[in-house]
């Protein structure tokens, strides 16, 4: 499986300082449960993005530890008060070792 | 009155609901799936959380359980000395109640997240903050389910 791009959307890069910003973010995943059966009857090893993790220069603002309840292409959305321009920094680590990466700048005037 | 049944159900699961189900009042399932009430007291420290503060929002009514939205405010000035910690949330009914931990600092603003969760039939899901002071608060919310979403 190819590493999946994540989708992400903040609300806006150019804030003055107080502002929250919204973020959401989308990434394309399987979420393999641990509990389905394949076609012979076989159980699928789970496989799921167990952390989702946002970073501002690299102070944690909000982390999702993820158990197999959360849907397939997981959908997450929060938000972020940053005080000074950054960048924020999104992270997704999956049960096979995989890391995706994407960051976002920002700037606070 | 759906909310009034949904705060008596919340405080069933919390184990604090002695006097109100002996009332015969109690409407739903008859106990839980799983050991979500453990899971509860192991994040709180065996604290029973008081009811208020966060505010659960989910469908009453969702057609596939696969992907169920839901969206969880705490209300928190987010500040360095007041702030939510943690916010746990449980399912009642699938076949492992932990569904997400949350984990905020005060640069996030404001406490909140949204995200689509599986829910493998009708039950109640839980989510739990745990407040910088050490205190703890809940909602709980009764979603049914009409075709369910564990895989199975």
């Amino acid at each position: 499986m190819s590493t999946p791009r994540p989708r992400i959307r903040l609300s806006a890069t150019d804030i003055s300082a107080g502002e929250v910003i919204d973020v959401r973010t989308l990434i394309s995943h399987t979420m393999e449960t641990g509990n389905r059966r394949d076609g012979d009857g076989n159980l699928v090893p789970r496989n799921i993005i167990h952390t989702f993790r946002a970073e501002y220069d690299g102070e944690v603002v909000f982390e999702a530890a993820m158990e197999p309840a959360i849907s397939a292409n997981p959908y997450m959305q929060f938000n972020v008060a940053p005080r000074r321009s950054g960048t924020l920094r999104l992270i997704w680590l999956t049960d096979d070792g995989l890391e995706i990466t994407a960051e976002e700048a920002i700037t606070v005037s | 009155m759906h909310v009034d049944l949904t705060r008596r159900q919340a405080l069933a699961v919390a184990g604090a609901a002695v006097a109100m189900l002996s009332t015969g009042a109690f409407v739903g399932p008859a106990s839980a799936a799983n050991d979500a009430r453990d899971q509860l007291l192991a994040f709180t420290g065996g604290v029973e959380p008081q009811m208020g503060r966060v505010a659960l929002d989910m469908p009453e009514i969702a057609e596939n359980g696969n992907a169920v939205p839901m969206n969880v405010i705490v209300d928190s000035p987010m500040t360095d000395e007041d702030h939510v910690r943690r916010l746990m949330i449980l399912a009642d009914g699938n076949p492992s109640p932990a569904v997400a931990t949350f984990h905020f600092s005060p640069l996030a603003g404001v406490a909140q997240a949204n995200t689509r969760i599986r829910l493998g039939g009708t039950q109640n899901v839980l989510a739990v903050a745990e407040m910088s002071d050490g205190s703890f608060f809940m909602d709980v919310r009764e979603v049914k389910v009409t075709i369910g979403g564990c895989g199975g």
